[in-house]
């Protein structure tokens, strides 16, 4: 493969982007190479400048950037010697981009067929009839069900897994030399991204493409790419194959990202995570050695004099570290275990206790749901019961649209439940948050998903914290402003701090003053919605780590919701699997992650993408999207897409809870036995248990 | 490309507490420039003007009448021999005043009402905003004329007919930033920490509509310049001899084709700050509100 002339040769590539400050070179002296029929995984933190790479690699840069040095070669065609007319003829035709969001690539006012069809028009220049059958066969080979008729839709009428589906046919339609893309499955659910990855996969060997693919997920990048290139601060710090890097991990930046994934065999009761400490340094504010060395581990004096070059370590294996020879002596990164290690499994007192609560919603709103009362009921929550105990955690999973959300603001009153009972240590709530009284109020809090919209953007962030003393604990003022100040140090956040509006603010930090407004209050028991989704890995770490470290000290519980299955299992004692509004499966974290498991569970875990590519995980892929709450199937909620479906009684008759052990239920018509012997070892069994102290 | 999305994102969160930056970006739109600055110049003229204009807006010269631009009277004089000059400078008092008033009272009441529409929705928001819908459902100047009808001519009048006019306008926008708003994650731990209404509306929601507030705002002050300058053309705004600009293009009909400065002069000034305020407007939104009207 090495022989034949890369489909991308990028040589010594810097790019400039003009500003008030004067120039900043973003992405400094990249060298990369991509061979026809290899996906090249770029990952990278937010900021690091693939993106930047990316539109670069094909001259689709903004007004006030430009290429300062360096040679981009097509397949032997120099893009920097070509005109703006020429370059739009390879655009479309000879490199595609896939973007990440899948909503916004596509025109909502033109018929899917029309939009694949156009693109064969402009570039192959097929008449009006041939391009109609060519988008159909393009909708044919992305595996899309029933292409005649989503040729006509438009995109509201499909989910954003099909909507990422039609952008590869858009994108295969003219047969790319080389194809881009951004993140294409960053803004699906995991099953759904399992299922596009796989079809990537087979499609570019299919059409022998050469492919970009960058990511900010290891994970993705293990499962697909053959090369990989990992990107800090505009430069590149290692590449060489999936195997090399991966198994034998040659710059501590590389190593930092994977510690800070949480494993899928393993909790905070074993390990805690390794954060990368500090930040990403900005383009005009670069150290004078390596970039990394400020946040690096095994950072000497040397390492601070002078920038060393991405070179060779071994055959097809480079990094830009002087001091890799020591790292492949000391092995592996060995996760710290945690200080006074597994702790007892004792059952707390119970904290909150929910039985049977349903959500319904009705469709429309306002007067006219005056009219249309009892007609399309959204079943978002269909009768959940669920216990939890003091300083537990309870994770719930479940694909986006399952009820996961709607049932945690039930219980915390930010939605009014339609029937069932909550009660907290012991007494009976209302639903609403505005009828329940300050020490109930109290008892309870919550970390919202998005850092960006949980803080007010007019108040400081001292402030926020300090509302829910005022209002709560009915502290002084002197005894609110060392409270805030304790409370800043809780969460890591020096004092300077306090005074900060949130733009001032990373996303990372602003999670922290989130975090600390809610223990501001002293609850018993938080929420926390997707509270890490939106951060980096590396700040994931971080943040996971300050939730273990408080909930020890302070006895929390916690409700962890997130689609994100490994940070799941590496926090929760408990884990509830939720599907269309009801509960699946419950148990304790162990169970959960081992046979015998729902299939639903199963499908779910075999979708997670884990960084390591010796793991062979099962392909058990689910057919379609969840289906509509307002038109549940009959019987189990899950035949429809179910992969170990048995027969008619699925769809006729509700699923029996069963009993696995003392900490561990299933509902399912397949017999445990059964269950057991089909999953036999499990999925993730396999995975090497190096450095983790069970 | 990153870091250009980062800056984006954060001018997204628009804020009156980062004029800084805004004002930066300010300098870079010279129509801006240029709205402040006929902006502040009739400000200032409405303000220390009087003080210092040749003669009283009143002081009638017979001998003197429709005086084409000279020395003595530089803007001429009009069919009483008044100095047009002196009767648009103390004019400019009362346009600002007027139509400034009229903009102060729609934008408190209609961001009131769509404060509260917006945050309580159901029932109570349906009521208000079908209401403002009636009121814009009918032409402006027609309603403002019915209502003057009613009410008598006055200065006081014309304020209150511009104030209610607007209303609609101002409601609508702040109800619909309302409603975004009201989503957000941060009025939601709010309420889970058991603050009351009136903490959410004024703390947590009214200082994020500020600057909304502030381009709808001076969107308005122009409409109602205009308003006010056509009531006062029609004879239904404030009464003679006071110099309102609209009265004194309404006057200087008859005598266009004999003088036609007696019109010019007024109108020009009329049309000079409007354009102005208009592009102030713009620039506000520019400063304020980058990226779109609707703030995401």
């Amino acid at each position: 493969m090495n022989e034949q002339t890369p489909v991308l040769d990028v040589e010594d590539m810097t790019v400039t982007y003009r500003t008030e400050k004067g120039p900043l070179d973003t992405v400094r002296k990249v060298n990369f190479k991509i061979c026809a029929g290899e996906i090249y995984g770029l990952v990278g933190e937010s900021g690091s400048g693939k993106t930047t790479l990316a539109h670069a690699v094909v001259r689709y840069l903004p007004a006030n950037g430009f290429l300062r040095s360096g040679r981009i070669l097509l397949s032997g065609t120099d893009l920097m010697s070509l005109s703006k007319m020429e370059m739009r003829e390879i655009w479309g035709s000879r490199i595609s981009m896939v973007h990440q969001d899948p909503s916004s690539s596509i025109n909502p006012a033109i018929q899917i067929g029309e939009q694949i069809a156009e693109v064969a028009r402009a570039h192959l220049g097929f008449s009006r009839k041939e391009a109609r059958v060519k988008a159909i066969e393009m909708l044919n080979k992305v595996h899309m069900p029933d292409p005649e008729a989503v040729a006509r839709r438009y995109a509201h009428q499909l989910s954003g897994g099909m909507l990422q589906r039609v952008l590869i046919a858009t994108a295969l339609t003219t047969n790319p030399e080389l194809l881009i893309m951004d993140e294409p499955t960053t803004a699906l659910d995991v099953t759904t991204e399992a299922v596009i990855l796989d079809l990537i996969k087979d499609l570019m060997e299919e059409y022998n493409t050469a492919v970009l693919y960058i990511t900010h997920n290891l994970g993705v990048v293990a499962r697909i790419s053959n090369q990989v290139g990992v990107l800090y601060a505009g430069e590149i710090m290692e590449e060489g194959s999936i195997a090399q890097v991966f198994k034998n991990k040659l710059h501590p930046y590389t190593r930092g990202l994977l510690g800070c994934v949480p494993r899928v065999d393993a909790n905070k009761k074993d390990v805690s995570l390794k954060a990368i400490p500090g930040y990403i340094p900005r383009p005009d504010n670069l150290p004078r050695g390596c970039i990394f060395a400020p946040r690096c581990e095994l950072v000497e004096k040397a390492c601070t004099v002078e920038r060393p070059p991405l070179a060779k370590a071994e055959e097809g294996h480079l990094t830009a570290c002087r001091r890799f020879e020591e790292l492949k002596k000391i092995g592996d990164v060995v996760a710290d275990t945690r200080a006074g290690g597994t702790k007892e499994d004792k059952l707390g007192n119970l904290v909150l206790e929910a039985r049977n609560i349903k959500k319904y919603f009705t469709a429309a709103g306002g007067l006219s749901a005056f009219w249309q009362r009892g007609r399309s009921v959204i079943k978002a929550v269909d009768d959940i019961s669920i216990r939890m105990r003091r300083s537990f955690t309870m994770g719930i999973v479940g694909e986006s649209g399952c009820g996961k959300t709607t049932l945690a603001r039930c219980l915390i009153g930010l939605e009014e439940a339609t029937s069932g009972e909550i009660e907290l240590e012991g007494e009976l709530l209302p639903y609403s948050v505005a009828k329940r009284p300050p020490e109930i109020l109290k008892k309870m809090q919550m970390v919202f998903q998005n850092p960006d919209a949980s803080l007010n953007p007019q108040h400081p962030a001292g402030s926020s914290v300090a509302r829910p003393l005022i209002l709560l604990r009915n502290l002084s003022r002197k005894e609110v402003g060392d409270k805030v100040k304790e409370l800043f140090q809780a969460v890591n956040l020096p004092e300077e701090f306090i005074e900060r509006l949130p733009h001032e603010l990373s996303g990372g930090e602003k999670q922290r003053v989130a975090i600390a407004r809610a223990f501001a209050a002293d609850p018993a028991l938080m929420i926390c919605d997707e509270p890490i989704s939106s951060l980096d890995v590396s700040v994931q770490a971080s943040l996971m780590n300050l939730l273990v470290d408080l909930q020890e000290s302070r006895e929390t519980s916690y409700l962890f919701i997130s689609h994100d299955l490994a940070a799941v299992r590496h926090l929760s004692d408990w884990i509830a699997v939720v599907y269309l509004g009801r509960l699946w499966e419950i148990g304790s974290a162990e169970d959960v992650f081992v046979p015998p498991y729902h299939p639903y569970t199963e499908a779910l875990l075999s979708a997670i993408p884990i960084p390591d590519p010796d793991v062979k995980q099962e392909t058990i892929r689910l057919k379609g999207s969840v289906p509509s709450t307002m038109d549940i199937p009959s019987g189990c909620r899950f035949h429809t897409r179910c992969p170990r479906k048995i027969g008619a009684i699925c769809e006729q008759q509700e699923p029996p809870w069963q009993q696995h052990g003392n900490y561990h239920q299933i509902r399912c018509h397949i017999p445990i036995e059964e269950l057991l012997e089909k999953q036999g070892e499990g999925l993730l069994k396999k995975m090497p248990v190096e450095g983790v102290i069970n | 490309m990153e870091d250009g999305k980062n800056m984006i994102r954060q001018a997204g969160v628009s804020s009156l507490s980062k004029l800084q930056p805004a004002f930066r970006r300010l300098l870079r739109y010279p129509m801006t420039l240029i709205g402040f600055a006929i902006v502040f110049f009739f400000i200032f003229i409405a303000i220390f003007g009087p003080a210092l204009v040749p003669y009283q807006y009143t002081e009638q010269n017979l001998p003197n009448k429709l005086q084409p631009p000279s020395e003595e009277y530089i803007f001429g004089t009009d069919q009483f021999g008044r100095d047009i000059f002196s009767r648009v400078i103390v004019g400019s008092r009362d346009v600002l005043m007027v139509a400034g008033s009229g903009t102060v009272m729609a934008v408190f009441f209609g961001m009131l009402l769509g404060l509260v529409s917006g945050y309580r929705g159901g029932w109570l928001d349906e009521v208000i905003m079908r209401l403002m819908d009636v009121i814009l459902s009918i032409p402006p100047l027609l309603l403002a004329m019915v209502i003057l009808f009613s009410l008598g001519p006055s200065r006081l009048n014309v304020i209150i007919v511009v104030g209610f006019l607007y209303i609609p306008m101002v409601a609508r926008v702040v109800r619909s930033v309302v409603l975004d708003l009201k989503t957000r994650q941060f009025v939601e731990a709010a309420r889970l920490r058991g603050e009351g209404r009136f903490y959410i509306l004024f703390r947590e929601i009214l200082p994020n509509i500020m600057p909304h507030l502030a381009v709808e705002a001076s969107m308005r002050f122009s409409y109602s310049i205009f308003l006010v300058a056509s009531l006062g053309f029609l004879g239904l705004g404030v009464q003679p001899p006071s110099p309102d600009w609209g009265l004194m293009v309404g006057e200087a009909r008859t005598w266009f084709y004999q003088a036609r400065w007696v019109l010019f002069f007024p109108a020009g000034a009329i049309a000079l700050l409007v354009v102005g305020v208009g592009f102030m407007s713009d620039g506000l939104r520019r400063m304020l509100l980058p990226g779109g009207v609707s703030n995401e």
